[in-house]
C-alpha cells in the first residue's frame, strides 16, 4: 500500500470574483522513502495542492475528492484529526524561511512545541530532542541556537531550522514548498543534500514542490507537472526529463539554462500562464501550444499511458516521431 | 506561491453591497433631509416658550419640554442644522490645512519636512480638547470660534497621511517617469498624484467628521460652542445634565448626537476596508 | 560540506552591542525638546488669539479701576512683552516651576498635585478594562473574521467610539445612581468623608497603604462609573485596532507554519499571534491612554470629579495661561513618555527590531 494516494482531488477557492478552482481532479500517489517533485508555474495549484493535504486551505477553500494517508481517509477529517496529523505525520515546510520562523519566538520553543503537544514529552527531553534535531540538519553549537531567535540566522540556517522543526515528531511525509527558492544556489545544494540523507536515513517520504525541474533532477525519483490545476504528465524523474511527451513539459525543460541540446526539439512557451479563474476550456493549455489542434478545446483530455510509469494528458502525443527518432 | 494580487473590481467591494455603509447613508440622508426641511418637518418653533416646562414625553410632545418649555423634538430637528453644517465645515478646513502642510512636507523632504514634521508630532501630542477649549474660550464662546479652535488641533492627522501617501508615491515608476518627461514639481504634485492621495483623504475625512461632531458638541456642552438660546445638541445635553432627573431632556439630543457620528463612521469604517490594506493601516495609526 | 556562507550565526545580547544606551539618550533628548516645542506653540496660539485674562478673572468692572488692571497684569508678569514671558516661563519650567495660576492664584505645580491623581486614578482604571476588552472582542472578531460575531463586535466597537462621552456619563448617571441607586453619588467620597492620608494622590492605594478598607471600598465605588465611561471609546478603539493587527498577523507565514504543525488553535493564537499583534496594540493603547486624560474633562464635569478635566476647564474659562500649559505639559509628557516606554518595549520584545534598527 502507498503511503499516500490522492484520488480526484479539486480544491475551490473563494475569490473576490466568485469561486475558482485551484485543483482539478488530480489523482497521483506516493511511495514509502520516495521522492516526489511537483513542478509547473506559479498558479498552476502546486501548493494548493499541499495545502489540500493540511487541512490549511486559505478562507473559505475546500477540498473534495480523497486523500487516503496510510490507508486513512484524511479529506473528511475534522479540525481536531487534522490536527493530529499536521506536524505529528505529516509536516510541511515553507518557501520562504526568512518568514516562515517566528521573529519573536526562540528556536527551542519553535521547535519543541509542537513536540511537547504531540507527544507529550517534558520540556527537557524535548530540549534533549532538540539538540539531536539540530545535529541531525547540521546546525554548529545547538546549544547556543537554541537558545537564539530567528534573526540570528542566514537564509540556509532557517531552512535547516524548518526541516528540523518539520521532523520534531517523525513525520512519515514531508512536504517542501519551493524549499530552495529564497536561498543562494550554493545553499541550495546543501539542503537538497540534506532533504536527500534524511529520506536514506529515515526512510521518510517527501513531496517537493517547485517550479525549478533544475532542483528536481537530483532529488526527486518521479516528477509530477501541472498546469492551470490539471496534471499534464508524470514519470520516473530520468524519463520525464529525457523523454518529455507533452508539449508544457517540453517547453519547461527547453527553458531550462543549457538544455537546448541537439536533437530536442525546442518548443518555446509563448504568453503567460493564466490567472485562477481563468482557464481555458479542454487541455488548459492549448492557448500556449504550438501543436494545438481544433479538438483541443472541446475536451478535457484523458491519461495516455507511454509507460507504465510514465503517462500524459494530451490525446494528439505530438511529440511521439521526433522522441522516437532521438531514441 | 503567493497568491496573485487580486484587483479590486467595482461590483465586488461596492460600498452598496455593505449593510452596514447602507445603514450609515440611510442614516446621514435621513438627517440632512431633516436639516434642510425643518421647518416643514418640526411640530414647534424651536425657540417658542409657550406652554409647560418639562413635559414628560407625550403625543404632544414626543421629546417632552425642556425647562424653557420649548418643545426637543422640534430643537432636536433644528439641531441637525447647526451641527451636521459645522462638522463638515470643519473637517473640510482640517482637510485642507493638513494636507496642504503634508503635501509640502512630503513633496520638498529635507529640512522643510523634518522641521514641518516635528512640528505636528508636538501637535499629535498635545491635548486636543485642551488647547481647543482655550482657543474657544480667548476666541469668545461661539460655534463658528469652536470649530476654528478644533481646525487648529484636528489637521496633523492629515498632514501625517497626506505626506506618508506621497513619500509612497515618489517611490512609484509613474512619478520618476512624470519628472523624466519634464512636467514640473508642482504639476506632479497636483496632477499626477492627486488621484492616489484624495481617495485616502476623503476616507480619512469620512472618518472625522464623527469625531469632529463630537468634539463640536462637547465643547457646546461645556458651554464653550454654541449659545442658548440656539439648539445645539451638546449644549441641549448639558441642559439634560443641569436636570438630569427629567431624563428626557438630555437623552434626545444626545442619541441625535449619536445616531448621526453612528453614521458617519458606519460610512468611514466601510471605505477604509475598501482601500488596499497598506493606505487603511496608515489611517488606522 | 555546507558553503561557509550558510554558517553566519550572531549572538547578540538585548542591551548591548545594538546601541541601546545611545538609542535611549537620543529618544530622551528629543522628548525634551518635543515638550519645550509644546510650550513654544501653546504659548503662541494663546497669545495669537485675542483674549483678555484681566476680564476673565476680575470681570469687566474692574477696568473701572486702573490700579487693579496693572497690579493684577504686573502680579502674573502680563505687563511685559510676549517674548520676555515665554523666555521667564520656559527658565522657570527648567527648575520644575510652571508658575502661578491666574484662576486659582496657587503654583500650578501644587494644583496638578491635586488635581491630577483623581484623573489618573479613573484614567488608569479606565485604560486597563479598556484593553482587556478590547483584545478579547477584537481576537474573537479577527478568528471569526465575516461571520456573525465579527459583525456584532464590529457594530459594537463602532457604537463605542460614536458615543457622546458627556451623554453617556449623564445617562449612566440617571440609570446607575438615580434609576437603579447601584452607583454611589458624584465626587470621589461621600460628602463630609475624610480623604485618606495624602501618599500618592490614588485615594484607593492610600487607604489601602493606610489599611482603611472602608475608605477604599468607598472610593473605588466612587471611581467605578466614572472610569467605565471613559472607556467606552478606548474600548471601541482598541477592539477595531486589535482585529486589524491581528488579522494582518494571521496572513504571515509564521502563522501557518504554527498550524502545520498542528499546534491547537488556542496555542496559535496566544503565542504566535497575540504576541506580536501586543506591541502595536500597546502603542495605541499608550496613545488612547493620553488622549484619555484629557477626554476626562467632559466625564469629570457630569461626575463633578475633581480632577485635571476640570482644572483645565476652569483654567481655559479663566484664560489662565499657566494652569493651561500646565495641563498641557502633564498630558504631552505622558503621551511622550508613553512612546518612549514603547519604542523601549519593542527593542526588548522584538528581536527583529533590535537588530534592524
Amino acid at each position: 500500500m502507498k503511503l499516500l494516494e490522492v484520488t480526484d482531488l479539486t480544491v475551490t477557492l473563494a475569490t473576490s470574483s466568485g469561486d475558482a478552482q485551484a485543483v482539478r481532479n488530480l489523482s497521483f500517489n506516493l511511495g514509502h522513502g520516495e521522492i516526489l517533485g511537483i513542478a509547473g508555474e506559479s498558479g498552476s495549484g502546486k501548493t494548493m495542492t499541499a495545502l489540500s493535504l493540511l487541512g490549511l486551505l486559505p478562507y473559505k477553500g475546500r477540498a473534495e475528492g480523497s486523500v487516503l494517508f496510510d490507508g486513512r481517509e484524511i479529506l473528511t477529517c475534522t479540525k481536531k484529526e487534522y490536527r493530529n496529523l499536521r506536524g505529528k505525520d505529516i509536516a510541511m515546510i515553507f518557501q520562504d524561511p526568512m518568514t516562515s520562523l517566528h521573529p519573536m519566538l526562540t528556536i527551542e520553543t519553535q521547535l519543541t512545541e509542537h513536540l511537547r503537544y504531540h507527544r507529550k514529552v517534558d520540556k527537557e527531553s524535548a530540549r534533549q530532542s532538540a539538540l539531536k534535531l539540530l545535529d541531525t540538519v547540521k546546525i554548529p553549537d545547538p546549544a547556543a541556537a537554541l537558545r537564539a531567535h530567528p534573526i540570528q540566522f542566514s537564509g540556509g540556517m532557517r531552512q535547516r531550522i524548518a526541516i528540523a522543526m518539520a521532523l520534531a515528531c517523525e513525520p512519515k511525509l514531508l512536504i517542501a514548498d519551493e524549499p530552495t527558492t529564497a536561498l543562494d544556489v550554493t545553499v541550495q545544494a546543501g539542503i537538497l543534500k540534506l532533504l536527500h540523507q534524511l529520506r536514506d536515513e529515515r526512510n521518510l517520504s517527501i513531496m517537493i514542490i517547485t517550479h525549478d525541474l533544475g532542483v528536481l533532477s537530483s532529488l526527486t525519483d518521479r516528477i509530477m507537472i501541472m498546469y492551470a490545476g490539471s496534471e499534464v504528465e508524470s514519470g520516473k524523474t530520468s524519463d520525464l526529463l529525457m523523454n518529455p511527451r507533452h508539449p508544457y513539459t517540453n517547453g519547461l525543460i527547453s527553458a531550462l539554462p543549457g538544455a537546448s541540446k541537439d536533437g530536442k526539439v525546442l518548443t518555446s512557451i509563448k504568453g503567460m500562464p493564466p490567472e485562477l479563474g481563468n482557464f481555458a476550456s479542454g487541455c488548459a493549455f492549448h492557448p500556449r501550444c504550438a501543436f494545438a489542434e481544433k479538438s483541443c478545446s472541446d475536451s478535457v483530455p484523458l491519461a495516455l499511458q507511454i509507460s507504465d510509469t510514465h503517462r500524459i494528458f494530451c490525446p494528439i502525443n505530438p511529440l511521439k516521431k521526433s522522441v522516437d527518432i532521438g531514441v | 506561491m503567493k497568491s496573485p494580487r487580486v484587483k479590486r473590481k467595482k461590483n465586488s467591494n461596492s460600498i452598496w453591497r455593505q449593510p452596514l455603509a447602507i445603514v450609515g447613508i440611510a442614516i446621514i440622508v435621513i438627517w440632512f433631509i431633516l436639516a434642510i426641511f425643518a421647518p416643514w418637518i418640526a411640530p414647534y418653533d424651536p425657540l417658542s416658550q409657550a406652554g409647560d416646562k418639562f413635559v414628560t414625553p407625550s403625543a404632544a410632545h414626543w421629546m417632552g419640554t425642556d425647562e424653557l418649555n420649548r418643545d426637543i423634538l422640534s430643537r432636536v430637528i433644528y439641531g441637525a442644522r447647526i451641527s451636521l453644517p459645522y462638522a463638515l465645515l470643519l473637517v473640510i478646513l482640517s482637510a485642507i490645512l493638513g494636507s496642504v502642510i503634508g503635501g509640502i512636507s512630503g513633496y520638498f523632504g529635507g529640512k522643510v519636512d523634518s522641521v514641518l514634521m516635528r512640528v505636528t508630532d508636538m501637535f499629535f501630542a498635545f491635548p486636543g480638547i485642551v488647547l481647543a477649549m482655550a482657543v474657544a474660550a480667548a476666541l469668545g464662546p461661539q460655534i463658528r470660534n469652536a470649530v476654528i479652535a478644533v481646525t487648529i488641533v484636528a489637521w496633523p492627522v492629515y498632514a501625517r497621511l497626506v505626506r506618508s501617501l506621497i513619500l509612497n508615491a515618489k517611490q512609484n515608476d509613474y512619478v520618476t517617469a512624470s519628472s523624466l518627461l519634464g512636467s514640473s514639481s508642482i504639476r506632479t504634485l497636483f496632477v499626477d498624484l492627486r488621484p492616489n492621495i484624495s481617495g485616502p483623504v476623503f476616507v480619512l475625512a469620512a472618518l472625522e467628521v464623527g469625531n469632529a461632531l463630537l468634539l463640536l458638541s462637547g465643547l457646546s456642552f461645556l458651554g464653550l460652542g454654541a449659545q442658548p438660546p440656539s439648539a445645539e445638541w451638546g449644549s441641549m445635553v448639558s441642559m439634560g445634565a443641569a436636570n438630569f432627573d427629567r431624563w428626557w431632556v438630555g437623552l434626545f439630543p444626545g442619541l441625535a448626537i449619536l445616531t448621526a457620528v453612528l453614521g458617519f463612521n458606519f460610512i468611514g469604517d466601510t471605505l477604509r476596508d475598501a482601500l488596499d490594506p497598506r493606505t487603511a493601516k496608515a489611517l488606522r495609526n | 560540506m555546507k558553503p561557509a556562507s550558510d554558517r553566519r550565526f550572531s549572538s547578540r545580547k538585548i542591551f548591548s552591542g545594538a546601541g541601546f544606551v545611545p538609542f535611549i539618550v537620543r529618544r530622551l533628548l528629543t522628548s525634551i525638546l518635543l515638550i519645550f516645542g509644546i510650550t513654544l506653540i501653546a504659548f503662541s496660539i494663546t497669545q495669537l488669539v485675542p483674549g483678555d485674562p484681566v476680564a476673565a478673572n476680575l470681570g469687566q468692572s474692574a477696568y473701572s479701576d486702573p490700579a487693579i488692571v496693572a497690579a493684577f497684569k504686573k502680579q502674573f508678569g502680563l505687563d511685559q512683552p510676549v517674548y520676555i514671558q515665554y523666555i521667564k516661563y520656559a527658565s522657570h519650567l527648567v527648575k520644575g516651576d510652571m508658575g502661578i495660576s491666574l484662576s486659582s492664584k496657587r503654583p500650578v505645580t501644587t494644583d496638578l498635585k491635586e488635581y491630577f491623581p483623581a484623573t489618573l486614578e479613573i484614567a488608569l482604571i479606565a485604560i486597563f478594562f479598556a484593553l482587556f476588552i478590547g483584545i478579547l472582542l477584537g481576537t474573537i472578531s479577527a478568528i471569526t473574521r465575516d461571520r456573525l460575531p465579527d459583525q456584532i463586535i464590529r457594530v459594537f466597537s463602532l457604537t463605542g467610539v460614536s458615543m457622546p462621552v458627556f451623554w453617556t456619563a449623564l445617562t449612566a448617571f440617571y440609570v446607575f445612581f438615580f434609576l437603579l441607586g447601584w452607583a454611589p453619588g458624584s465626587g470621589r467620597l461621600e460628602p463630609g468623608a475624610d480623604p485618606p492620608p495624602h501618599k500618592t494622590g490614588l485615594y484607593t492605594v492610600d487607604a489601602l497603604l493606610n489599611g482603611d478598607f472602608s475608605t477604599f471600598k468607598q472610593a473605588f465605588a466612587h471611581l467605578l462609573l466614572p472610569a467605565l465611561v471613559l472607556a467606552v471609546y478606548a474600548v471601541g478603539v482598541l477592539t477595531r485596532f486589535t482585529r486589524a493587527s491581528v488579522l494582518e498577523i494571521l496572513g504571515n507565514d509564521y502563522v501557518r507554519s504554527a498550524r502545520a504543525k498542528g499546534l491547537p488553535e488556542f496555542t496559535v493564537i496566544r503565542r504566535h499571534v497575540l504576541r506580536p499583534a501586543l506591541l502595536s496594540i500597546i502603542t495605541v493603547a499608550g496613545v488612547a491612554f493620553s488622549s484619555l486624560l484629557a477626554g476626562s474633562v467632559l466625564v469629570e464635569n457630569v461626575f463633578s470629579w475633581p480632577g485635571l478635566g476640570q482644572y483645565a476647564y476652569r483654567a481655559a474659562v479663566g484664560l489662565d495661561l499657566p494652569g493651561i500649559m500646565g495641563v498641557s505639559m502633564v498630558v504631552a509628557t505622558i503621551y511622550i513618555l508613553m512612546n518612549l516606554i514603547v519604542d523601549v518595549l519593542y527593542r526588548v520584545i522584538d528581536p527583529q527590531m533590535r537588530d534592524l534598527k
